[in-house]
């Protein structure tokens, strides 16, 4: 199964990254080699196999209801790019 | 002193011969001597490394000294480290302090460790070469015109021309391992979940362990003391007894069964690198071992799997990254998509932008089974290979890449090339197992070779014993370059 150039902008899209038509193209060339590369695992019959989600099959640990964390506010907000009032600035989304 | 190892520096701080601050002077001499050429730091911090030296130092006084007290040592750009600047090699976080230390990092300060510094990567460890650093190519410190493989080379070149003892590596798909093998020093991923990933900035987090990279199999075991252990911080952190991986250091190798897996002795392989392979294994035949072939029948499909599950995580770890809390914003934009789709534009580099729109092409609505639900069965079946392999034998030797360290921008265009550098060391990310690479001689070029062994579930100990016997009877992991 091979990626029509549509497809490219799409995922761009949904992956919030804006690209260039002429950056598209080439991506469209590199991803579809990948994708043979990949397309190797369709011919293995799986059937029956439980998928391995993850190499140490855990149970999700639980931890007691209590913070454990200091707030820190401060600390993390002098690394921000824009900052007022205690407050992550971003551009308006609701007029 | 820059050839000595780590547990050489630590006997002569403990008998008072050196001070914590002479020895982070001699390395910070060091990288300053070299790193314009070498690249393998992407940050340098004096003033912070010495404090760290003093403090060892005022331990040491107050009786209070443990075995890497005083130990300088390379940290890979990808922990974070609280008062550091914290890369991940990427322009999207060439402005990151980071606000807090990583486990990893916690465990070193807490032992008197010396933070040297941070070593340079591929960006957000997406690479086999090092060359997707937004900092720039780590030149491999035998041949300045040779990649140091990736994805941590900085850190790999660092020790490899002693501007360290010792430095950590993350390995998600062989970034340990194979940086290892192209600049002839030794390295161990340990089991999955041995390491806590907390502050070690996610790529792929079911495949992601953090590991140490030193001369030898020795020092790899006394750092591995140090970064392991439970972490409730780390929701995939194993909770086991605590264990010194150096316990079985000196026993002898006589029982040793060695599974050579005739898949990674096939097609693909450079004839110099099987060469030396096979010479190490009969060595350690030699030191009492015996061998019997096994087989990782679906361990050829690790590269179409692993190119499925590790870019299908990074598209969602990599979401964090939009220009809102902390790293890179865009200086333009008119609205808050824009910003978003700009910031990521601008601050992520190529490959990290392919893998990011590959996993979100394969986890997009209508392609799950095709992909990700098969490429998890898939890795199911290379599990039980090991599964079914470890039962006729007690650790898999063979090769750690296919091919001695290649030419800078060699494999830049051709991602699948770039790719198939991982072909023996991906299996065991898939697995969870541990593996680790050591020196094991070098092609007519003059280019290390690396030797791969992969253990079964927290063999780590056993593996660590049998590189070490291998390195007590020769002196691959001696050699050094000439800078």
């Amino acid at each position: 199964m091979s990626l029509a150039l549509s497809d490219i902008q799409r995922i761009a899209r949904l992956a919030r990254i804006r690209i260039a038509d002429q950056e598209a193209a080439a991506l469209h060339d590199q991803l579809n080699e990948v994708f043979r590369l990949i397309g190797e695992m369709q011919a293995v019959d799986t059937s029956g196999v439980a998928p391995m989600a993850h190499a140490a099959e855990l149970a999700q640990r639980l931890r007691a209801d209590q913070a454990t964390e200091p707030n820190q506010r401060e600390k993390f907000q002098a690394i921000a790019p824009a900052v007022e009032a205690g407050l992550y600035l971003v551009p308006r989304v609701i007029d | 002193m820059i050839d000595a190892t780590v547990k050489t520096l630590s006997a002569g701080l403990s008998a008072g011969k050196l001070s914590a601050v002479e020895l982070a002077e001699e390395f910070l001499r060091r990288i300053d001597a070299h790193n314009g050429r070498i690249n393998a730091f992407i940050t340098v911090d004096r003033d912070l490394t010495l404090a760290e030296a003093r403090r060892a130092d005022d331990l040491r006084a107050a009786g209070k000294a443990g075995p890497l007290t005083g130990i300088p040592i390379a940290q890979k750009d990808i922990f974070c480290a609280d008062g550091w600047l914290t890369t991940c090699g990427s322009k999207m976080l060439s402005n990151f302090v980071a606000p807090y230390d990583a486990t990893v990092i916690a465990k070193f300060k807490q032992a008197g460790a010396v933070n040297l510094g941070k070593t340079n990567m591929d960006e957000f460890a997406m690479g086999s070469s090092n060359e997707t650093s937004f900092y720039g190519s780590v030149k491999n410190p035998w041949n300045d015109q040779m990649v140091p493989g990736g994805s941590s080379g900085g850190s790999a070149a660092a020790v490899a021309a002693r501007l360290a003892p010792a430095a950590t590596g993350t390995d998600t798909g062989g970034s340990i391992r194979q940086p290892a093998a192209l600049c002839g020093i030794t390295g161990i991923k340990p089991t999955y979940g041995i390491c806590s990933r907390y502050g070690m900035i996610a790529f792929a987090s079911s495949l992601d362990q953090a590991g140490p990279m030193a001369k030898t199999a020795e020092d790899c075991a006394l750092l591995l003391n140090t970064m392991a252990g439970f972490d409730p911080r780390d929701s995939t952190s194993l909770e086991r007894p605590s264990e010194d991986y150096a316990r079985d250091l000196d026993r002898p190798l006589s029982g040793l069964r060695i599974g050579l897996p005739r898949e990674f002795f096939a097609a693909g392989l450079e004839q110099e690198v099987a060469a030396a392979i096979l010479a190490a294994v009969e060595e350690l035949k030699k030191l009492g071992a015996t061998t019997v072939e096994v087989t990782l029948a679906n361990a050829k499909l690790a590269i179409p799997v692993y190119y499925v599950l590790a870019p299908a995580e990074a598209s969602s770890n990599l979401a964090r990254f939009d220009g809102v809390r902390y790293g890179y914003r865009a200086p333009e934009y008119t609205d808050l998509d824009d910003m978003y789709c700009k910031t990521r534009a601008q601050g992520f580099g190529a490959e990290v932008k392919r893998r990011i729109l590959i996993g979100t092409y394969v986890l997009s609505a209508g392609y799950y089974d095709a992909y990700y639900l098969q490429a998890q069965k898939i890795r199911r079946l290379i599990a039980d290979d090991f599964a079914q392999a470890f039962k006729v034998c007690d650790v898999i030797a063979g090769p750690t890449a296919p091919n001695t360290a290649f030419k800078l921008g060699a494999k830049t265009d051709d991602p699948v090339q770039m790719y198939l550098n991982d072909l023996y060391t991906i299996p065991a990310n898939l697995a969870g197992l541990p593996g680790m690479s050591l020196p094991c001689g070098f092609d007519r070029r003059g280019l290390p070779i690396g030797l791969q062994l992969v253990g079964d579930y927290f063999a780590e100990a056993r593996m660590l014993n049998v590189a070490h016997q291998y390195q007590l009877a020769t002196d691959w992991h001696m050699r050094k370059p000439t800078l």
